[in-house]
């Protein structure tokens, strides 16, 4: 079977139909992935027909400074859902955590890649690009920057995967020790997609496939390079613990009444109103759960800099500094500034009277 | 800068500033205006200042009859806009998260539906009062660039706020960004403004009732 599937000739559809996919699934799964990405229902058809005839796209996987979680959120599915065996569809001709290649084998798998679909193959990066130091993180011997520059060359579209891709990500926190910077800092001339989270989830990356191989063309982003169908939305506004927000009924803590009664997380620190992703609609772990209904605050990973973002914890509409301190040291600065100014308008005040000078009756007639 | 360097910065350094310039600028005008002192009243006094002062002070948070009846607009646009803008600052959960963080106790706070219409009131009510300041040739010609200026930096807030809290427009990360600056901005223009009354009001009021109650009349 895995014959089967590697043959680079083969349509998705038959790849589908090789793994026992029915068509009734098949067309199930258009269906979810057209009412996911907002396209009419007349759509289906379209998608379902593209899907079907498109050749099986070169996908070049690139891990620079990353912590493999991006490819383990993808990878690691309990169940082998329609998503994943498309994520397996795609001729994944390099990726170094998953391949069997190693070595010379393996950076030649890439190379011949590159040559055979120049201009055509698709280029997925996780992981920020260190420029700090090319030594810091390197791959056969060659720099992160250099392998990203010469792949992207010959790139169709780049899909940065997971927050360090796209943001830069926590290698990317202060104090940024390797000059780490995401993949649009310095690409400016290809169309980069922009699949943020820590990590992000499995079904937003399958779904700008889909778009991709249907379309031919890349999603509508939004300012930070989003996918708006998956990103569109803040956490907080399709949240089902919100009623509580709007009704102000908030867990103080993690264990009292409140957050028994999963009340809304915003005084713990939840992120969900700065932070845009598909986390409350289409949940995790197969549509189980997702962090804000296990009880714990949106950390707001799909963010830039969330990392440094003044305090898991802490809500957003607290300071991120001691204000506490600040008001008592300016208070005192106040009280002795203003006796300052204060006790100079008494001492004007008492040279100008003393200074004043009596007109009496005869200096009028003078 | 991202607009997430942005948000940190403006609850962090920024709004840091803010309050150093807010809280240092008030004690300071307060303490300029205490220390000027008061000439010594030669007269006998024919009632206490203490009481009349205090009274005073409460009193006068009801308009009298006659005044009512000459600006009935002028007192009711205050008192909605006056008690708007108390219910959307102090009742609203995420700014009494505020509050608590820097004096350590909170208070229950208003559900968001009540602040956001109550918002909508303010918004609206400051607007007509400019109108009507603009309208009026008597209020028109005693307006200042002061006034005008204590009008932008109040409705600002609830402006951005308004944005901020249904999205419009932007990300949320640069809309609450925006809302926090114009509040800096506030508490920055506050204490070199007529906004001051906040705090000079309880000393004007206590002086008017003084001087009547030293005279042994009414305030």
């Amino acid at each position: 079977m895995t014959n089967d599937l590697s043959r680079k000739d083969k349509t998705l559809g038959e790849a589908l139909r090789s793994q026992g996919i029915s068509r009734r699934s098949f067309l199930k799964f258009c269906a979810a992935t057209a009412s996911m990405m907002a396209l009419p229902p007349s759509m289906i058809p379209a998608i379902a027909n593209a899907l079907e005839k498109a050749r099986r796209p070169s996908v070049i996987w690139l891990s620079f400074q990353e912590c493999t979680g991006c490819t383990e959120s993808l990878t690691r599915a309990h169940t082998a859902t329609i998503e994943s065996l498309i994520f397996d569809s795609i001729s994944l001709d390099y990726h170094h955590t998953l391949q069997a290649a190693a070595g010379h084998a393996a950076e030649a798998a890439r190379e011949a890649a590159m040559e055979e679909n120049n201009g055509e193959y698709l280029l997925v990066v996780d992981g920020s690009i260190p420029l700090g130091n090319p030594g810091y993180s390197t791959i056969a011997g060659i720099s992160n920057y250099d392998m990203l520059m010469d792949t992207a060359r010959g790139a169709a579209a780049i899909i940065s995967v997971g927050t360090c891709a796209a943001f830069g990500g926590i290698p990317h926190a202060k104090p940024n020790p390797t000059g780490a910077v995401s993949v649009g800092d310095i690409i400016k001339d290809k169309p980069i997609i922009n699949v943020p989270g820590c990590p992000p989830i499995p079904v937003v990356i399958t779904g700008v496939l889909t778009h991709f191989l249907t379309f031919g063309t890349i999603p509508e982003l939004d300012n930070l390079g989003r996918p708006k169908t998956f990103y569109g939305q803040s956490i907080h506004d399709r949240c089902y613990r919100r009623p509580f927000y709007d009704k102000g009924l908030f867990a103080e803590t993690f264990d009292d009444e409140g957050a028994r009664l999963g009340w809304c997380l915003y005084k713990l620190g939840c992120k969900g109103p700065t932070s845009y992703n598909a986390c409350a609609t289409t949940k995790w772990n197969g549509g189980v759960s997702f962090p804000i209904e296990a009880g714990h605050p949106c950390l707001g990973c799909s963010e830039p800099d969330f990392w440094d973002g003044g305090g898991f914890y802490k809500a957003i509409s607290m300071p991120t500094e001691n204000i506490t301190k600040t008001t008592i040291y300016a208070a005192a600065a106040g009280v002795a500034a203003g006796v300052a100014v204060g006790a100079t308008g008494r001492m004007k005040k008492a040279s100008a009277s003393k200074a004043h000078q009596k007109v009496t009756i005869d200096d009028l007639e003078k | 800068m991202t607009e997430t360097e942005l948000l940190t910065w403006v609850r962090g350094p920024g709004f840091q500033i803010a309050t150093i310039i807010f809280v240092l600028g008030i004690i300071l005008r307060l303490f300029e205006i205490l220390m000027l002192g008061r000439k010594a009243n030669l007269a006998e006094p024919k009632g206490s200042e203490m009481s009349s002062g205090l009274r005073t002070v409460f009193s006068r948070t009801i308009p009298d009859a006659s005044t009512f009846k000459r600006s009935a607009f002028t007192v009711t646009a205050g008192y909605i806009f006056h008690i708007g803008l108390f219910v959307v600052i102090f009742l609203f959960a995420p700014h009494i998260l505020l509050f608590k963080d820097i004096i350590g106790f909170g208070w229950p706070a208003l559900p968001s539906t009540v602040i956001d219409a109550t918002a909508v009131v303010t918004i609206i009510t400051l607007v007509i009062v400019l109108v009507h300041r603009l309208r009026d040739p008597v209020k028109r010609f005693l307006s200042t660039f002061d006034d005008y200026l204590g009008w932008f930096v109040t409705i600002l807030p609830l402006i951005t706020g308004y944005i901020a809290f249904h999205r419009i427009g932007m990300s949320a990360p640069s809309l609450i960004a925006i809302h926090i600056l114009s509040v800096e901005l506030l508490m920055v223009v506050f204490p070199f403004t007529k906004l001051m009354h906040m705090f000079t009001l309880i000393l004007a009021r206590w002086y008017n009732g003084a001087i009547s109650g030293y005279r042994g009349v009414q305030s």
